[in-house]
Order: C-alpha cells, then sequence, then structure tokens
C-alpha cells in the first residue's frame, strides 16, 4: 500500500524545522513541521523522503518517527558530506524542501500474527524505527518482538533511552552490540549475526525486517534463513544513488528494481540472486 | 557431579560422542567461579584447559603497548572459551576476563589432547566440532575487520 | 495513445511539400525536422521546404557517419541522424523550479513548465515512433507522470516519414519496431521518387492529420501507388543486414553476467556516454541545484545524464558500478532485458545510432551474438 503526493511530485514543499536534536558525535534528528503553502502528510514505515536544503542540494532521508503523527516528520541523518551537514546545521525555524513521502514501505500487515525480527545495522535503525512504533502502539496484533541492533561503538548507538524502554514491553526482547566496546562496556562485543544465538526465535513463524550496511544485510540474511526462516519473510531495505526519486533519473536502478519506487523494501526472495553480482 | 554429567552430556559440543569419552571428560571436569575482573586465562599462559561457559559474560581481549585492553568479542551462556589447548605450542593467544561473575565447567584439555592422539575416531569427532565454533568466529570477525559503519569518503 | 483514426491513402506531390509546412505554421506549430548542419542531418526549426535535406544522404557504419549527395532530390532520402525527437519531448537542460527565499524559508516560484508553441515533427522514423512510445510507457504511463514530458507530448502534431532504404546500422526490422510506422502518428508519408513522379503517398493517422491534409492539394492514391510505397518500405526491412535475435534475451543477459564478453568489450568501450546521448530511448537524467550570487534565489535544473559516467552510481564514497565493463553491461542489459520487466517492452527500437555513434564501433547486435555464442575472443 502506498500512498503518493497529489501535487507535482518533483517539487519541493516548504517545511519547518522544528528542532534538532543530536543523537551522538555525528548524528541528529530533524523534526520538521509543514510551512505555509504545504500539506502535512502520511506515511509509511519505511518511506523516505527527499530533503532540499536551499541551493546546496538534495538527499533522501528514510523517515523515522512515529507514523500516527500527521503534523510532523522526523528524521535521523549521520552528518557525512556538505549536504547533511547543512541540513544538520538548520537553526529552528528554518526552511527546509520536502519532496515525498516515495518508495514501497515495511510490510508490517505481513508480519501481523506472527513473530517480528528487526535487525538495525548503525545508522539502519532510523529506517526501523516507525515500524517499531507501529508494532508496539498496536502489540495485540503481533507476536513476539526481538530488535536486534548492531553499531560500531557505543557512542555510536542511537535511541539509548527508547531501546531501555522497547525492551520492557511485554514479549519484546532488545539485544545491543558493539563491533569496538570500550573498556566501559559491559555489553555485547561482535558484529549483530553474533546476536543470533541469544535471541529468542520461533523461525517458522517469524518475519524478519532488517536495514544496514549493505554486507550486513547479505551476511544477516544468510544467518535467518540459516535459522529456519523462509526467503520470502525476510525484507531487506536497499539503497542506491538518488536523484529524483519518482522513477525518471534512472539511477536508482539495481537490476530491473527501481529502489525509489519499487523498494526500498525488498522482500530477500527477490533480492537474493542480484545481492551476490558485483558491480550490479 | 550429577548435575555436571547432565550439562556436559547436554551440551551440543559434546552430543553425538561416545558416551565413554563423555564420561572421561565428566571425570575430568570441574566447576569453577570467576569473580568479575579477574583473568580466566591469560596471553601466553599454557593452555590445558577450556571452559564451558554457565553464567555471566567473558570478554576475550587483547593487549597491545600504548593501547588499553581492546575487547574483541564476548562470550555468554552455552559458548566455549579457548581452543588454544587443542593445538601446538598449547598456549593462549588472548586473554580472556570475566565482565561479570562467571560460573562455567573446566574441562581438562590436556587429558582429551592426549586421548585424542591415542584415538583418531575420537580426535576427529573433537576437531570437528571445534572447526565449526573455530568458522562462526571466523566469519564474524571478518565482518568485524571491515569496520562496515565507518563513513568511507 | 494515438491510434490509427481512419485508413485512407492520398497523394501528395513533392511540390506540395511546401503547403504542408505552411498548412502546419498557420495552425499554430513550431515545426521541427531534419536539416543539414555541421556534416550531420539534425533536428531544427523548420520553416520552409528548402531548409529539408533534399538530395542528400547518410553512409552510416560502425563509428562512421558522413553526409553524401544523392542522384536524385529524394528530400527524406537519408536514414536517422545523430539527434531524436528526445531532444524537444525531453530536453536536455531544463529548469523544474526555482525558488525565493523568504526570511529563514523559502517560497517556490513558477514550477510551470516554460511555455512554448506546440510541436509538430516532421520526418519522424517508425523506429522513433516506436522510440516516442517506449518514452511515453517510461514517464507518462509508469507510477508517476512526467508533467514536462507530459506537456509537450500531448501538444505534438506528429507527422511520420516511412523509411524507403536502410542504412547498413538498421536493425529495426529484427525489432520488430519498422521500417513500416504502425501507429502514433498524424500523417505517415512514403516518398516516391520514380518515373511515376516525385511524390508522398500519405496515410492519415488521426482527426488533427486529416484536418492538417484537408487544407492540401491532394489526389487519391491508385492502387499501383499503394503497392509502390508498400514496396520501396518493404525495399527498407530487406536491405537491412543487421539484427539482434530476441529470443529469451532478457534470460540470456541475465544469466551472463559473468561472461567473458564483458571483458572483450570492457577493453574497447571508452565510457564516452554517446551511445546514451544519441539513443532515442534512453531517458536518465540527473538535477543540479544552484543559486545566485546572492543566494536568495535558487534553481533547480534536470539535465541528461548518463549510466556510463563514472559517479551514475556513487554512493557511501565510492561507485557500485566503478569498472567501464559494469558500466556497458548495465546500459546493454537494461536497454535489451531490464527494460522487458521494467516496462513490458524493449528498450532498442533498432536505429542504429549507437552503433554509427560509436567512436570505436562497438556493435550491440554484435554483443548480443557473441554472448549468445559463448563467443569471447571477438575484436581485439
Amino acid at each position: 500500500m502506498n500512498i503518493t503526493t497529489t501535487s507535482n511530485p518533483m517539487v519541493s514543499q516548504p517545511y519547518l524545522v522544528r528542532e534538532v536534536v543530536k543523537e551522538t558525535y555525528d548524528t541528529f534528528t530533524l523534526t520538521l513541521e509543514p510551512g505555509t503553502g504545504a500539506n502535512g502528510t502520511l506515511f509509511q514505515p519505511g518511506q523516505f523522503s527527499m530533503l532540499w536544503v536551499f541551493g546546496v542540494g538534495e538527499l533522501p532521508i528514510s523517515i523515522s518517527g512515529p507514523p500516527s503523527q500527521h503534523d510532523k516528520l522526523v528524521y535521523t541523518v549521520r552528518s557525512v558530506g556538505q549536504a547533511t551537514h547543512a541540513l544538520v546545521s538548520q537553526d529552528a525555524g528554518c526552511g527546509v524542501g520536502v519532496r515525498g513521502p516515495f518508495g514501497v514501505g515495511w510490510p508490517a500487515e505481513k508480519a501481523q500474527g506472527r513473530d517480528v525480527i528487526v535487525v538495525a545495522g548503525g545508522i539502519g535503525l532510523a529506517p526501523l524505527r516507525p515500524l517499531i512504533y507501529e508494532i508496539l502502539s498496536n502489540r495485540e496484533a503481533y507476536g513476539r518482538l526481538v530488535i536486534l541492533y548492531g553499531a560500531r561503538s557505543p557512542r555510536d548507538l542511537l535511541y539509548r533511552k527508547e531501546l531501555a524502554a522497547w525492551a520492557r514491553h511485554r514479549d519484546t526482547q532488545v539485544l545491543v552490540t558493539v563491533d569496538y566496546g570500550g573498556l566501559a562496556w559491559r555489553g555485547h562485543v561482535g558484529v549483530v549475526t553474533t546476536l543470533f544465538k541469544y535471541a529468542r526465535l520461533q523461525p517458522s513463524r517469524s518475519t524478519a525486517m532488517v536495514c544496514g550496511p549493505e554486507i550486513m544485510m547479505r551476511f544477516v540474511a544468510r544467518e535467518l534463513e540459516g535459522h529456519g526462516l523462509a526467503r520470502k519473510d525476510i525484507y531487506l531495505s536497499m539503497e542506491r544513488n538518488m536523484k529524483c526519486a519518482v522513477g525518471f533519473c534512472g539511477h536508482c536502478q539495481y537490476g530491473p528494481h527501481f529502489i525509489c519506487k519499487d523498494g526500498p523494501i525488498f522482500p530477500y526472495e527477490q533480492l537474493r540472486p542480484l545481492l551476490e553480482k558485483h558491480e550490479l | 557431579m550429577e548435575t555436571l554429567e547432565r550439562i556436559i552430556a547436554e551440551h551440543s559440543f559434546f552430543a553425538g560422542l561416545d558416551p565413554e569419552f563423555v564420561a572421561l571428560m565428566v571425570g575430568c571436569a570441574s566447576n569453577v567461579v570467576f569473580k568479575a575482573g579477574t583473568y580466566i586465562l591469560k596471553e601466553g599462559d599454557p593452555a590445558n584447559t577450556f571452559y564451558l561457559i554457565r553464567a555471566g559474560k567473558v570478554a576475550v581481549e587483547v593487549v597491545a603497548p600504548q593501547h588499553k585492553p581492546i575487547i574483541v568479542s564476548t562470550l555468554e551462556v552455552g559458548e566455549l572459551l579457548g581452543w588454544s589447548w587443542l593445538m601446538p605450542p598449547f598456549q593462549w593467544k588472548f586473554h580472556a576476563r570475566a565482565v561479570s561473575d562467571v560460573r562455567a565447567i573446566a574441562l581438562d584439555g590436556k587429558c582429551l589432547r592426549t586421548k585424542c592422539e591415542e584415538n583418531h575416531d575420537l580426535g576427529y569427532e573433537v576437531l570437528k566440532r571445534f572447526a565449526q565454533i573455530i568458522e562462526e568466529r571466523l566469519e564474524a570477525t571478518r565482518l568485524q575487520l571491515l569496520d562496515i559503519y565507518a563513513v568511507r569518503r | 495513445m494515438i491510434t490509427v483514426a481512419q485508413e485512407q491513402y492520398t497523394i501528395l506531390q513533392a511540390n506540395q511539400l511546401e503547403k504542408l509546412i505552411e498548412a502546419v505554421l498557420r495552425k499554430g506549430y513550431e515545426i521541427l525536422g531534419p536539416t543539414v548542419r555541421d556534416g550531420a542531418i539534425v533536428y531544427d526549426r523548420v520553416e520552409s521546404a528548402e531548409e529539408l535535406p533534399a538530395g542528400w544522404t547518410d553512409e552510416q557504419e560502425p563509428g562512421r557517419y558522413r553526409l553524401k549527395r544523392r542522384d536524385d532530390q529524394a528530400v527524406f532520402g537519408y536514414a536517422v541522424g545523430p539527434q531524436s525527437w528526445k531532444k524537444y519531448l525531453h530536453p536536455a537542460m531544463i529548469r523544474l523550479w526555482s525558488a525565493e527565499r523568504q526570511g529563514g524559508t523559502f517560497r517556490i516560484l513558477n514550477n510551470e513548465t516554460q511555455p512554448h508553441r506546440p510541436y509538430a515533427f516532421l520526418g519522424v522514423r517508425a523506429c522513433e515512433l516506436a522510440a516516442i512510445a517506449i518514452q511515453d510507457r517510461v514517464l507518462l504511463q509508469d507510477k508517476y507522470r512526467h508533467p514536462i514530458y507530459e506537456e509537450r507530448r500531448s501538444n505534438a502534431l506528429v507527422i511520420a516519414v516511412q523509411c524507403t532504404q536502410a542504412a547498413p546500422t538498421c536493425f529495426c526490422a529484427s525489432m520488430g519496431t519498422g521500417p513500416k510506422a504502425q501507429t502514433g502518428f498524424d500523417l505517415a508519408l512514403t516518398e516516391l521518387v520514380s518515373p511515376g513522379g516525385h511524390r508522398f503517398v500519405v496515410r492519415t493517422g488521426s482527426k488533427r492529420g486529416a484536418e492538417v491534409l484537408a487544407e492540401l492539394q491532394t489526389a487519391a492514391a491508385t492502387d499501383a501507388d499503394w503497392h509502390e510505397a508498400e514496396a520501396a518500405v518493404d525495399g527498407a526491412a530487406r536491405e537491412q543486414t543487421r539484427s539482434i535475435d530476441t529470443t529469451n534475451i532478457k534470460d540470456l543477459l541475465y544469466q551472463n553476467f559473468e561472461h567473458p564478453r564483458w571483458d572483450n568489450v570492457a577493453a574497447r568501450c571508452l565510457s564516452c556516454a554517446n551511445c546514451t546521448m544519441v539513443c532515442p530511448t534512453c531517458f536518465c537524467s540527473t538535477v543540479e541545484d544552484a543559486t545566485d550570487i546572492t543566494e536568495d534565489h535558487a534553481e533547480r535544473w534536470r539535465r541528461w545524464d548518463s549510466c556510463f559516467t563514472q559517479s551514475f552510481s556513487y554512493i557511501h564514497g565510492g561507485s557500485v558500478r566503478a569498472s567501464s565493463k559494469a558500466r556497458y553491461r548495465q546500459w546493454m542489459t537494461h536497454k535489451l532485458a531490464s527494460w522487458i520487466d521494467q516496462f513490458g517492452t524493449s528498450g532498442c527500437v533498432g536505429c542504429g545510432r549507437c552503433i554509427a555513434w560509436c567512436p570505436v564501433g562497438i556493435d550491440i547486435t554484435e554483443e548480443v551474438r557473441a554472448i549468445r555464442e559463448g563467443n569471447n575472443h571477438g575484436n581485439p
């Protein structure tokens, strides 16, 4: 189920920055509200917007806030270059252009009545957060919820307080690991695939939603399959260069798929033959 | 002793092994406890014992000059700690520190080593099991090496 | 989608071509058609029949394009030039919208496309009709509609001219796109230069086309005229020496991702992107944001892009398709295989431009053949 905007999808709508919150040393969460002349919008967890900074450029950023909030759009952005730096440096009240939402979101409806395994690597937790909100706000519709989250080091961990709060929900397990621990870190050290042995899984009735670096998703999907999940029950969020987000510029093609309109979320079943191809 | 026997016999590592040898292992096993912060094994020490973790968390560490110790992985309940007792020079390559209070079963590696030399069928079964553990750890380590969350410019 | 409204054949004398142009101009169109410039037949504004390339033909081979004088005064006696109608329908550079600062935020201005007179395309080949239909599918009939393309396309008058000869680089017959114009035109002309007189057999394709024709002096076509025209177009088909065997081509290319032929072509391909520029169906573009010197006014422009560029697939500090091998493979696989999954047809119309305009003469028909035959000992 997709929601497309009725106005020209190639033109930005002016939104205003309500606040910018620092999550880590290089990652910030922006909350945007519609400016004059812009409409609020609904979105599906997993969809993304194209955010435009006046005269600097435009970026695809996953929406990472609660889907129930129509009047706010929340984005967690890692500052890695000129455009992202400009985006996270906006003050409250500044204008940011928003196009979207675009893309096919997480198929939450396919997971209803089943256990859900959410596997996030690094900033990949941001596009999964709306899905987690969705599940927790509609808890009865889903079975167990297992959240596995891996980051580079303790100082890269996002949403720490929320992770702890999520763990307190009924039938919800949250496991966190880092690649590089410090002496003060008393949690798991190792890549996110090492968490699987601690997860309480019922593979035959589980649906997995995975987001992170492509290498990580490849290994995680294999690991999930090894634990007994069917390929059609594993979903990955893919990423490629994006310019238009509406299927016209051709940049985001991955095999026959346009990541902007056929994805970014795909069933592993569809991706498996493509993931192994080098330089696809 | 009865509890030990059950735990060892039920552990996946020992599943399928000749009951005679399992009994032998039980005979050479003992319950051990490590307080949080203490070292279970140290790099360079002779490796003759390996551990089956029953409770708590263990950090495998590397110490390097001008570095604080670096944790390369953590092991928890049900996991096996230590394989350097299996092959020459029978020396630990890393430190292993109890992050929390740890309860474990210590198994006589030297004894098992000798038995493997005498009985190659047993040796093959033991090596097969360790090969799997080493492979999993190696794959995880390689992924860790890739530093996939780092920003590439 | 324009369909053939009525089957009716009339004769228009060659010396009446000027009247046709005048009639179309009177109806308020801007006519774009073939003309000779810089040693090629290009598309440009045409205001009189004198500007058309009468007496010229083209010689095309892999990596070679030359104009040559004909013995006769055929107006459309060539195959295709380097340009295609995407030059107008999907312009190479166009402003999408602009914005002005307002305090800390901004206001969007004129997100309308730039106004112009509706286009009339004169001299559209069958392969080009197919290419326009393919771009219609991509830009109008998928998840989103492209407003710039839509405006230009919906108002365009299409006057097709069927080929009566083929270049050695043509292979539209094997792609099922020509040389006969099937659909998508308002008028379709076939030029005859023969003892019967220099004339055009005209087929009406729409009400709009009929209205244009009504303003001209025409005569009914005889059976003989019709047969001569059909034979001329069939001749163009039979003249074609190149072809692509499209049997199971999608699976063929999907399954040969690691075929050694890709290394072979990569050793020759310069990643110059010529093929994507001349290809009538290539649609890839990029967007550029710019401000003026005061930084109070920003504009967003779209311009053509090519999957052959190094940065086309750039993410996170590197390009996914870093090698030219990967990029050539992407272009060819997309054009002949993935396009079928994406849009239901091949992306290639067999116009042969990529063959003629490749500086090193890479021949897409040869590359398909090599992969099909498992042949990796191709040209050096």
